[in-house]
């Protein structure tokens, strides 16, 4: 078998404002011609600095060393670390191709994806027009784009992001590299296109013969697609194996460290919640939450009707209870979550959270239950103002509500918050950047707990976040929620993050809710198709099991489209 | 899971903890001096080369009593003996008189305490104005937002020489005294600056407002005051500096512009840059290079003092145009 790319001894070194930064110290490994390796680590492991090596794309402060060789499907070959840029030019697209994580900034919004396609043709020797829109017709059928000789002429917004990413695909694919790069290519996309897109880099390995190079960090991905992994971590190559052989028996503890922490639909909740327990059909006294038939907008410029985003749930939260709201992005889960503590305007229907009114309320109203209320955002790294100390940002609910003078007043209950979240007090001097994204939720979450609120809102707080760091925040979320007994909207779009902390959950889809029920009910009993497709698209990280589910899954999709 | 059995080769929080949080030190949190610090080659020689003419402009502005021979109208020696007009440098007068019999070397002097002047009272003029209706602009948006962003546009229109000479008139009936002069200069600067420093601000505005935590100050309930200030304000003046330099040219220009119409402060008022260039035009064609070159080579490095120190900030502000020293332990 022959190496399309081979990596020996690459180190790979930034020059930044401080001290040079060693991404890569000294790998090798090899893409043998027509499997999938899968390269998978954490953040900062250098696994997406490895794929950019392999383009010769890395900024102008990186200096490397060693050797990165990739051989073309005729026998060239180019040594990227000494490679001039005009073979470097000449080797990408023809030898080499990037798929990129963001389809939608991967491509050029100003031209059409024929256009941006035919490029690619163009510039790697002559072609006359016709052959080449030809050619790139033929390409997008290939990747699943419906009706290609329309569309060819379409602008990237009109088409869908997991459309996009089968553009992106077809770009890579049409100049037949041997080699795709994918760098976190689902990443972006939800579950069900994940699924698909998935589908269709099996069949670029299948029916083109390219090797793929899949950089990801998630385990289902590298399960279902992966022939063999590479574990890095940083900047090591930690373990190497077949993918079967990785999964069921991990040598290195790092990597059973890493399986271990990817959360699993079926371990949490749902496994221990007793499976003949209703979920009661009305709002029980005390609901903290209840809406009913509500909708939630965006109101347009100057009075114009805007976009209802959710339109008509019916939903409550109760005393003590933790509510998983899960759906696909643009379902409106997060545009529910924003609307309770007024982001958002309610446009129609009613809520009523802590026993105000939502439907046409004055921000002023407000004011005297938001120390009732938490929030916890998605991503810890801007939710933080850069310029604040931790503590000033966990004091300022404290003093904004008179509970302290001043931050310095405040200190006292702020080490209490932080000793709650498991973080060593003197952090509070830190500011938020000296903090890692973990650490940084956790103050988040300190501070959003700082006034004891009967509700709290968490809005994807994990998705910002490699798995390891994902599984102790939220041990440490289940474990205050226990300790503290606030009830909670948990909203993400991850069953299996779900499963660990809801008791109860509700799926939505495009503003609608398709079904509610206990964890145990929706999970292991999914009454709705999109529910059964949803749990289907989910790729276990489990090279057997997923095996088998992707049958399953093909067969929910067909049930799920098909009505 | 307990808390054993995870034992990632990542630093635990807890040996983190033994590690005391670093405050960065005063001199890297200065503005121009933190820049200066991390600049290197052609950007730092650029920056130093700016920062040390803007620093001897300043030094000659504050000092310039001690440093000029004579006063900016003096004509005569204490002993009664006149200049004379026109006299190329000599030893009494080392950069020669004007047609006016004025000491070349200590009108250029003088003139440099009239520029500083401007400067300082056309950035004054401005900047509170302008970042005050850019914040409000910013973050409450909506009509009266709009409105000013329409003003500001028409306002861009305005040549400001030309408001120049109106605020002149308007403020000393067209007696150009020191400070009729600056003032109208200045006034005239602030008319432009403020839209600029509104547009910066605003647009920093725009994009903190949407970011987390200006999200989560919201939800906590922090009134809106203290967020503008604490949350908003703060993290939005990192262009200001430039556009800081770039208000102090422009003022210079204007005076000296004025200066040069005619418009300007009057030779027994104040020594002006512009004014002596005017003064000058004639003796051009009769040979007589001292009384223009020396107040226009002022002019020309004073600009050019702020704008490289201008450029350098803003390219050094900017991560992406920053240069780095090469790693060199890869190799």
């Amino acid at each position: 078998m022959t190496d399309i790319a081979e990596i020996r001894d690459l180190r790979v070194t930034f020059a930044t404002d401080g001290e040079p930064v060693h991404a890569i110290n000294g790998i090798d490994l090899q893409a043998h011609a027509g499997e999938v390796v899968a390269i998978v680590g954490e953040s900062g492991s250098g696994k997406t600095v490895t794929a950019n090596t392999l383009l010769g794309l890395l900024p102008e402060t990186a200096t490397m060393s060693g050797a990165v060789v990739i051989r073309g499907r005729e026998g060239q070959q180019t040594d990227v670390v000494h490679a001039t840029h005009k073979q470097l030019r000449a080797m990408r697209g023809r030898d080499a191709a990037m798929v990129f994580q963001e389809p939608s900034t991967a491509l050029n919004p100003v031209y059409t994806i024929g256009w941006q396609i035919i490029e690619g043709l163009r510039a790697h020797g002559k072609i006359n027009r016709k052959d080449a829109r030809a050619q790139a017709i033929d390409i997008l059928r290939r990747v699943g784009i419906p009706d290609p000789e329309r569309r060819i002429d379409d602008y990237p917004h009109q088409f869908s992001g997991g459309q996009k990413q089968r553009v992106v695909i077809a770009m890579a694919l049409v100049l037949n590299a041997g080699l795709i790069i994918a760098d976190e290519p689902t990443t972006a996309l939800d579950v069900t296109v994940q699924a698909e897109i998935l589908d269709l880099l099996r069949r670029c390995r299948d029916q083109f013969g390219a090797t793929i190079v899949l950089i990801t960090h998630n385990m289902g991905v590298v399960a279902d697609l992966a022939d063999r992994v590479i574990v890095m971590y940083r900047g090591d190559i930690v373990e190497q194996a077949p993918v079967r052989e990785l999964f069921a028996a991990p040598q290195q503890e790092y990597t059973r460290e890493l399986l271990a922490a990817v959360p699993h639909v079926g371990r949490g909740k749902s496994s221990t919640q007793d499976p003949a327990l209703e979920a009661p059909a009305s709002p029980p006294a005390g609901s903290l939450v209840v809406a009913d038939n509500v909708q939630i907008g965006y109101p347009g410029r100057f009075g114009s009707a805007g976009v209802v985003a959710v339109k008509g749930a019916s939903f409550w939260i109760g005393p003590g209870e933790v509510v998983g709201l899960v759906g696909e992005s643009g379902s409106g889960k997060t545009t529910i979550g924003r609307a309770m503590v007024g982001l958002t305007q309610v446009v129609g229907g009613s809520m009523t959270v802590l026993g105000q009114e939502m439907f046409h309320v004055k921000p002023r109203h407000l004011r005297a239950q938001r120390a009732d209320i938490g929030f916890v955002f998605q991503d810890p790294a801007t939710s933080f103002n850069p310029l604040l100390t931790i503590a000033d940002c966990i004091a300022e609910p404290l003093v904004v509500h008179g509970r302290a003078s001043s931050t310095a007043a405040a200190r006292g209950r702020v080490n209490e918050l932080l000793d709650a979240v498991r973080l060593p007090t003197n952090f509070g001097d830190r500011y938020p950047h000296e903090l890692s994204g973990g650490q940084r939720q956790r103050a988040s979450l300190a501070r959003a707990l700082a006034l004891d609120p009967k509700l709290l809102i968490a809005d994807e707080p994990t998705s910002a976040l490699d798995v390891s760091v994902q599984a102790k925040v939220l041990e440490l979320f289940v474990q205050l929620q226990k300790e503290l007994g606030f009830a909670c909207l948990f909203i993400s779009h991850d069953l299996a993050v779900i499963d660990e902390v809801a008791d109860r959950i509700i799926v939505l889809q495009r503003g609608v809710i398709r079904e509610q029920g206990t964890t145990a009910q929706v999970l292991n009993n999914p009454a709705d198709p999109y529910t059964v497709e949803l749990l289907a698209s989910l790729p276990v990280p489990d090279p057997v099991a997923q095996e088998g589910r992707r049958a399953d899954w093909e067969k929910a999709r067909a049930v799920s489209r098909g009505q | 899971m307990s808390e054993s059995s995870r034992d990632l080769p990542t630093p635990k929080t807890s040996t983190l903890a033994a590690i005391p949080p670093q405050k960065r030190p005063l001199k890297d949190r200065l503005p121009v001096i933190s820049q200066l610090r991390q600049s290197v080659g052609l950007q730092r020689g650029m920056l130093v080369a700016g920062l040390i003419i803007v620093a001897v402009f300043i030094l000659i502005a504050v000092f310039a009593p001690l440093i000029a021979p004579f006063g900016w109208a003096q004509q005569k020696l204490p002993d009664g003996t006149s200049f004379g007009t026109q006299q190329p440098p000599n030893a009494t007068n080392i950069l020669g008189t004007t047609v006016s019999g004025f000491d070349v070397f200590s009108r250029v002097i003088w003139g440099a305490q009239t520029a500083f002047l401007v400067i300082v009272a056309g950035i004054v003029c401005s900047i509170f104005l302008g970042i005050a209706l850019g914040l409000i602009s910013g973050y409450f948006g909506g009509w009266l937002d709009r409105i000013l962003v329409v003003i500001c546009d028409a306002i861009y229109a305005f040549p400001s020489l030309l408001l120049a000479i109106v605020m002149t008139i308007v403020i000393s009936r067209g007696q150009s005294n020191l400070w009729g002069g600056v003032m109208a200069t200045a006034l005239s600067i602030t008319v432009v600056f403020v839209p600029q420093y509104f547009r910066v601000i605003r647009a920093e505005v725009v994009r903190v407002k949407q970011e987390p935590f200006v999200e989560s100050a919201r939800v906590i309930g922090v009134p809106t005051g203290r967020i503008l200030i604490r949350h908003v304000l703060r993290n939005s003046t990192r262009s200001l500096p430039v556009v800081i330099t770039l208000n102090a040219s422009e003022s210079i220009l204007t005076l000296a512009g004025l200066g040069f119409l005619g418009f300007g402060i009057e030779a027994t008022q104040a020594a002006e840059w512009g004014y002596d260039l005017n003064r000058a035009i004639a003796d051009v064609t009769s040979g007589i290079w001292w009384t223009g070159v020396f107040p226009g080579v002022a002019i020309v490095l004073v600009v050019l003092g702020i704008t490289l120190v201008g450029e350098s900030l803003n390219d050094l502000s900017d991560p992406r145009l920053r240069k780095r020293r090469r790693a060199g332990g890869a190799a």
